[in-house]
């Protein structure tokens, strides 16, 4: 009985750190595609949390999980391409674009979301394949997510795929490195950047969107809390990989849930310090790859947050 | 020369306040190497851009292969048949040698490795696909432009300046390749300022001076010389024939022994015990390919690191290797940095301001701790009239100038300042031949009046005109300086390529000097 009762409690903190992990794996393998490109919007928080009220309110309007994800990918698109005519087109510094990106969503996601505090969605559809939920421990492990974890396990591998092995991926990744170059030979820089920042806008609307339908399915005004910062971070801490991406996430969600069940586990950790880990995590990176040689090896984009002039 | 391929009539093209090209007509033949000769701004940079696609015409028309051919981007021309090495790499050094080139074909292949293979073994450019080219030397990323042009296949091959960063030896591979080229079927439009390469390879050359087309000859009649003075329009002044040897029992004015230091960047080059010395009245020449340990030695020189032993450098008997810049230049070193704009200059700050930043120790430009702007603007004014540097007035920002304009500033900056030593990295670096010309000159007065000068230069052709003495540096090491009367370019190159010694070699060809 007690041997039971571990297992489950292990189980838990699993599918918890799963859950927790999702929003960020989504935001960050998003921003990634986006930063690959040489195209830094910090607006991640932001493009969240518009997603978030908008998968929200799509949800309690038609009922539908579908159309709920669809309205959070299209306002998480149309935040990015708020940020990408700022920084790409107008070629206004993209840090601060992409800082003005995250207080406008927030606002923006306070005044639309006005109306549906005290609502809440209805339940995020799971996958159930027959009797395999009710296996022991893989049942709930492996078989008994919801849609989204798997589809942002398969956009992971997609995008890992499209980053490594295809031509697109390969003018992506030129594009970030050395835009000058990518011009020469022919690429259109600018096209693939906003391509890119769409996706990055796309894929981190469904990950607030996340939030508001399955996490918890409540609207609350600046519910991401910090979500799309700890994003941005990852992709930073995962030196531009999607996989490591993966893994970051799913290491930070597991420390998340492990706070909540410390007490149970008998851990005696502050959780402001579990919580600052990411962080420092970015910053030791971010010396790191300020030297020419770690850069390259952990390839971190060149041409990075740079803007680009067509005819230099 | 065959049947035309490319025919340019009258291309014209506007620049805020200047014309880059004014009428150019020329025509490339089929099979032909033909050189694109001029002075820095005559406008072969803007014109080759043109027939790349990468700026377009404000007036003219171009014709290739007798159509008519107006590329609005380069990935046009490209399918056109034109490539091009441009003069900066564009290669992208967080990729490898294949995806490289992969980005440089317009489709993708299965089997891309076997045709890099097959080219590279083809015409002996060997590589190795899977490395990362920031981990190439420059003559090794030359050979990916190379072979990414090859696989195109092209009608025409565009190099802009392709042999700056080469030793004497790559550059003869080099030719050998473009010669094979050439022989089977591919023109090529080479743009250069080194007569004596144009002289062996083109045999078509087009001459721009100011944006318009002076002369069309072929190089193979003409002396460097003739073709010298073809570009910048007037008679030379008979080449200075009195190098900076200087009397062998003056001074030793710079004493540098057993300078080591590690580099502090990646693929950079430590300095292995370097040991010369340059006394009073003499030009001592460093000759080395880019990224032997040039960067490190100037910045050992200039005080920006310093090494761990304080008396491996010293200036008049006294020890500096301890010593930031501001002290050096205080006692009499003076610098002109290979980087004009970041290192020689602040590029958003004005000119009279940059002169300051250097002319501030020794030229007493300041007051009880307060910057003197009238006499920091008169120092500024100076350089700009004794050196003939083109500027609309002190206040434009250093950025604003064109590259040899800056170097002539930047240059006359330290000149100026009356220096007992003066440590030069490549001094004329992208200067017109008629303002190299009086850098050189200066450069010989300041040694004749008791300074030592020490130049550091890929330019072979510049140290045997100028230097007494050169020693090679390689990998971080230094040979022992040689007296150019016993020395020849051949044994350079061989020192340059990193042969352990070049004393065993001997040389056949005539002394350069």
């Amino acid at each position: 009985m007690e041997q039971f009762a571990l297992w489950d409690l292990i189980v838990n903190i699993l599918v918890g750190a799963m859950i927790a992990a999702t929003p960020l794996v989504l935001a960050a393998t998003g921003e990634l595609v986006a930063e690959r490109a040489g195209v830094l919007n910090l607006g991640v928080e932001g493009m969240m949390v518009v997603g978030a009220i908008a998968g929200f309110s799509a949800v309690i309007a038609t009922g539908s999980a579908a159309l709920a994800l669809l309205a959070a990918v299209v306002a998480g698109s149309a935040m990015a391409l708020l940020f990408a005519v700022l920084a790409l087109t107008l070629r206004a510094n993209q840090v601060a674009s992409g800082l003005a990106l995250t207080m406008f969503g927030l606002g923006l996601s306070a005044l639309w979301g006005q109306g549906y505090s005290g609502l809440s969605a209805p339940a995020f559809p799971r996958l159930s394949v027959a009797g395999l939920g009710d296996l022991p421990v893989v049942g709930k492990l492996v078989f008994g997510h919801d849609l989204l974890v798997y589809l942002s396990l398969a956009l992971v591998a997609a995008v890992a795929w499209a980053l490594a092995r295809t031509r697109l991926g390969l003018v992506v990744r030129a594009v970030g490195e050395n835009h000058d170059a990518a011009y020469t030979l022919g690429y259109p820089v600018i096209a693939v950047r906003y391509l890119a920042t769409l996706v990055g806008g796309a894929m981190a609307g469904l990950g607030g969107a996340y939030l508001s339908l399955v996490q918890t399915p409540l609207w609350v005004e600046r519910m991401t809390a910090g979500r799309g910062w700890i994003a941005l971070a990852l992709v930073v801490f995962a030196a531009w990989r999607p996989w490591r991406a993966l893994a970051g996430a799913y290491l930070f969600g597991g420390i998340t849930v492990l706070q909540l069940h410390s007490q149970a586990l008998g851990l005696k950790v502050d959780a402001q310090l579990l919580a600052m880990l990411p962080y420092l995590a970015t910053i030791a990176v971010l010396v790191a790859v300020s030297r020419e040689g770690v850069r390259l090896r952990l390839n971190a984009p060149a041409c990075l947050g740079k803007p680009f002039y067509a005819t230099a | 020369m065959g049947r035309p391929l490319l025919e340019l009539e009258g291309i014209t093209k506007d620049f805020p306040g200047v014309r880059a090209n004014d009428g150019v007509t020329l025509t490339v033949g089929r099979r032909e190497i033909h050189a694109l000769l001029g002075e820095n701004g005559a406008g072969k940079s803007t014109l080759v851009k043109i027939v790349y696609g990468l700026m377009r015409a404000d007036g003219g028309a171009m014709r290739l292969d007798r159509e008519p051919y107006a590329p609005a981007r380069p990935s046009e021309a490209r399918a056109h048949g034109i490539a091009m090495v441009c003069q900066h790499f564009s290669l992208f050094e967080g990729l490898t040698v294949a995806e490289n080139i992969a980005l440089g074909l317009g489709r993708a292949g299965a089997g891309l490795s076997r045709r890099i293979a097959a080219v590279s073994s083809n015409y002996g450019l060997k590589l190795d696909p899977g490395r990362l080219v920031g981990t190439l030397s420059a003559g090794e990323r030359q050979r990916v432009e190379v072979v990414r042009c090859l696989l195109e296949e092209p009608k025409l091959l565009i190099m802009d300046e392709p042999t700056s960063v080469l030793t004497p030896q790559e550059i003869e591979a080099l030719f050998a390749t473009l010669r094979r080229l050439a022989s089977e079927g591919c023109s090529i439009l080479y743009i250069s300022h080194k007569l004596e390469e144009i002289r062996t390879l083109c045999g078509r050359a087009t001459i721009l001076r100011a944006g318009k087309v002076v002369e069309s000859c072929d190089p193979r009649q003409e002396t460097a010389r003739s073709l010298a003075e073809m570009m910048i329009g007037t008679t030379l002044a008979p080449p200075w024939r009195e190098n900076g040897a200087g009397p062998a029992d003056s001074k030793v004015r710079l004493r540098v022994s057993s300078l080591r230091l590690a580099s502090d960047r990646q693929f950079g080059v430590g300095l292995d015990d370097i040991s010369f010395e340059v006394r009073a009245g003499e030009i001592l020449g460093i000759a080395g390919v880019a990224g032997n340990g040039q960067a490190e030695l100037m910045r050992a020189l200039t005080g920006e690191r310093l090494p761990a032993a304080p008396g491996a450098i010293a200036v008049d008997g006294i020890p500096v290797g301890g010593s930031g810049p501001e002290v050096r230049r205080e006692l009499g070193m003076c610098f002109v940095p290979e980087e004009r704009l970041g290192q020689a200059s602040v590029a958003d700050m004005t000119l009279w301001e940059n002169a300051a930043l250097t002319g501030l120790p020794r030229m007493g430009l300041s007051r009880l701790g307060f910057l003197d702007v009238r006499k920091a603007r008169a120092f500024a004014g100076n350089i700009v009239s004794s050196y003939g540097v083109h500027v609309r007035g002190l206040d434009g920002a250093a950025r604003s100038l064109s590259g040899g304009n800056l170097q002539k500033f930047v240059v006359g900056r330290e000149m100026l300042q009356a220096p007992s030593v003066l440590i030069a990295a490549q001094p004329t670096w992208g200067v017109d031949a008629g303002a190299a010309a009086a850098i050189h000159q200066a450069l010989l007065s300041l040694a004749q009046a008791g300074a030592a000068v020490l130049v550091i230069s890929q330019d072979l052709d510049e140290l045997f005109a100028i230097a007494g003495r050169i020693a090679v540096i390689s990998n971080g090491r230094l040979t022992p300086a040689k007296p150019v009367e016993v020395l020849t370019a051949h044994e350079i190159g061989l020192s340059m390529g990193g042969h352990p010694s070049a004393d065993v070699v001997d040389a056949p060809e005539v002394a350069h000097a």
